[in-house]
């Protein structure tokens, strides 16, 4: 292992409930800049809320631990505050604003990131190159934020963000579902390209197809709120080929488990 | 873990009024009838207008039928019943002459509109404009070459001396004063408003503007509009309103009728902005003959009570008829608005939108009336209400009332009523947008088929009242 100071990002001992209900129970995690995690797990183990709380979510309540990001505590931030230090979320349901244009709201959010103006030419160039990239059109930016797009191009729209937002620490939440192996491709593409020794990435997964595309360093398995085995890339393809039972099996927990999903 | 914020930023709505169009200045007149209303009133305001005697009968017959006719029984009955009719001062006359120089209008009156930046507005995009301030029309502008293609634009009373013929042929036709208790109080008090004829063939491509402003406290004001679009012509009017802000209440109600002949379009444009303390009981009729066209673009920002239901009779074939309204209510304000189409002719279509924001225990009330009369066939029409509710307390109710004697029409009615989301806020502030700033957004966007209907510079400066609205003050 290297030095604490490469840590970029760490959860320590998190407890979050969502309206009453203890959903994560006593979470802990480090994450080295440059480095790429998963998180793979069923239903109901706490993926998403893990995506949610990072973010800042106000119905996800942390009753216990702290989310430290690039050393600063940002339990108490708001998102919008999260979001300016370079913490990004790309979100499983992208929801639809409409009457909201992609191209004003992208070029809001870049703004709101910065801090400052986006001249409108440095702008363009650079959505330009990365829409190219993901392959979208540029018909999309007078179309209203994620209303009526498929969800594929809910999923590049999501990603051109991140491209445009150039996070720190990115959280992709289920980011393949929903994508056909095409579209698979591209965003997999996209997310490869902003991978950096200084940028760090929690990938949130229930399917281990998605990486096979984008290599993880480390691989978790979250289970009623907690992680119950940590591995290489290749815990990811074993638990492909033969489920998470045999880990819950080995904990003692496998019909346990059943109950509580 | 920081909590949502999302009803801080939505507390300060309302809060920057005052400043901006509620400021009020010292009364001034040349004469100021009596609190209440009595036949010694509507003759007072008749004799000092040196009307014909045909206005006069119709203005007493009128007083006849508002005293005997009740008050509304629906609607927001609870706010109705507390008009405290005799507590209001019916007429108002601010000067004895009309200004076409803003330098010559009175100081205070002047500062009053270059605050609310009317000289400003007409230099760069109006082909003309009335100001009315209480009960008469003080400034009034038209571009001369407008001038030439015979377009009339006047305040009503000069219509009624200029063009009597005219005025006598369509006032109170489209309206009749029987129509309702409201309509029979403006028939019998009314003064200003506007009179513009457009004749055959003649579009005004740049739209006409009047601007109704009240001061007085428990002011009501009464102006009448007539607009005749000749065969084939077109033209664009534009009105807003502003009052100041006062403990008690005032009441507006105005009577607009248009008439639309063969071929010719009239886009009638409202930004009401009232302050909290007005209520707003107007009657708003359109007739479209013939492949005409008007269009209802009607804005409800302020007032304690709007009741308007703009209307548009389909009289000829293939006429067109569009009702395209948003209304915001906030605290103590009750939005009940709607529209009404009726299609008297074969081949007729119309479209209804309407949108609402509700925020701080606002109501906002769609009701509407689509009806097809015996022998319209083959006629089309949609209704959409969308309502959209900032807070719990809020509230929002859909009237929609059909009435078809006829079996071969193609009608769409659509209704949805949503809550800003705290999904879409988060969405929104994860990627750095502020919760008041997303808001705007989220509320920008719901309005956006109403402004993009709107000249560019109403636009901008719609977006700017609601910001204003959603803005808390600083610190």
């Amino acid at each position: 292992m290297k030095k604490e100071s490469n840590i970029l990002f760490e959860i320590k001992n998190l407890y979050v409930s969502v309206e009453g209900k203890e959903i994560l129970k006593g979470l802990d995690l480090k994450i080295e800049r440059g480095k790429v995690h998963a998180f793979m797990g069923r239903n109901g183990s706490g993926k998403t809320t893990l995506s949610y709380t990072i973010m800042g979510h106000p119905k996800y309540k942390v009753t216990q631990g702290e989310i430290l990001f690039k050393g600063q505590n940002i339990v108490p931030l708001r998102p919008d505050e999260r979001a300016k230090l370079r913490l990004f979320l790309a979100f499983q349901y992208p929801v639809s604003i409409p009457g909201v244009s992609v191209g004003n709201f992208l070029r809001a959010s870049m703004k709101a990131v910065r801090g400052g103006d986006v001249p409108i030419k440095e702008f363009r160039t650079k959505l330009k190159e990365k829409m190219q990239l993901l392959d979208m059109k540029d018909s999309v930016l007078g179309r209203y934020v994620n209303d009526g797009f498929s969800g594929g191009e809910k999923k590049r729209l999501e990603i051109l963000q991140m491209a445009l937002m150039e996070p720190e620490m990115t959280i992709l939440d289920e980011t393949d579902s929903g994508l056909d192996i095409d579209a698979l491709n591209i965003v997999a593409e996209g997310i490869n390209r902003l991978r950096s020794q200084d940028r760090s990435m929690l990938v949130i997964t229930h399917y281990q197809r998605l990486l096979n595309y984008v290599k993880p360093d480390y691989v978790h398995v979250l289970s009623d709120g907690k992680i119950i085995r940590s591995g290489g890339a290749e815990l990811a393809k074993q638990l492909e080929t033969q489920g998470y039972e045999w880990i819950l099996k080995e904990r003692g927990e496998g019909n346990a488990q059943n109950k509580t999903v | 873990m920081p909590k949502t914020k999302q009803s801080e930023a939505l507390k300060d709505i309302g809060q920057n009024y005052d400043e901006k169009y509620g400021f009020r200045k010292p009364e001034s007149y040349t004469f100021k009838s009596q609190r209440g209303l009595s036949e010694e009133v509507v003759r007072n305001i008749s004799g000092m207008k040196k009307e014909p005697q045909w206005m006069l009968d119709f203005r007493l017959k009128a007083l006849d039928i508002f005293f005997k006719k009740p008050m509304p029984t629906w609607g927001d009955t609870d706010l109705l019943n507390g008009i405290d009719f005799k507590n209001i001062y019916y007429y108002i006359r601010p000067g004895e002459k009309q200004s076409t120089d803003w330098n010559d209008v009175p100081k205070d009156i002047k500062d009053t509109f270059d605050k609310l930046g009317i000289p400003q507005a007409e230099r760069k995009f109006l082909a003309g404009v009335t100001a009315q301030y209480e009960s008469e029309v003080v400034y009034h502008s038209l571009q001369k070459e407008v001038e030439k293609q015979g377009v009339i634009f006047l305040d009503m009373d000069s219509g009624l001396r200029e063009h009597p013929e005219i005025v006598k042929k369509y006032f109170g036709k489209i309206i009749p004063s029987m129509d309702n208790k409201f309509a029979a109080l403006n028939s019998a008090v009314w003064s200003g408003g506007s009179f513009i004829y457009v004749p055959k063939g003649v579009h005004v491509t740049i739209p006409l503007q009047a601007y109704f402003r009240i001061n007085a406290e428990n002011m009501g004001q009464f102006e009448r509009t007539l607009i005749i679009a000749d065969e084939g012509s077109s033209i664009h009017y534009i009105e807003g309103c502003t009052a100041p802000s006062y403990s008690s209440d005032s009441l507006h109600s105005a009577v607009v009728e248009l008439i639309a002949e063969k071929n010719a379009k009239i886009r009638y444009t409202t930004i009401q902005n009232w302050s909290k303390n007005v209520y707003n009981l107007v009657t708003k009729r359109a007739i479209a003959k013939e492949a005409a066209t008007v269009e209802w673009i009607d804005g409800n920002l302020g007032s304690k009570l709007t009741m308007k239901y703009p209307a548009v009779y389909l009289m000829g074939e293939r006429a067109h008829g569009e009702v395209l309204s948003i209304a915001f209510s906030g605290k103590d304000q009750h939005q009940d608005a709607g529209a009404k189409m009726v299609h008297a002719a074969s081949n007729t279509t119309s479209v209804v939108t309407s949108k609402s924001i509700s925020k701080d225990g606002g109501r906002s009330t769609y009701r509407g009336l689509l009806k097809v009369e015996k022998g319209a066939k083959n006629v089309k029409a949609t209704v959409r209400c969308d309502a959209l509710l900032l807070d719990e307390e809020s509230r929002s109710d859909t009237y929609p009332t059909m009435e078809a004697h006829e079996n071969k029409i193609d009608l769409g009615h659509e209704a949805s009523v949503s809550k800003v989301g705290d999904e879409q806020l988060f969405y929104l502030t994860s990627r750095g947008i502020s919760e008041q700033e997303a808001m705007m957004m989220i509320v920008n966007g719901f309005i956006e088929p109403f402004t993009k209907e709107l000249p560019l510079e109403y636009a901008v400066e719609l977006n700017r009242l609601i910001q204003l609205e959603m803005e808390g003050s600083v610190g």
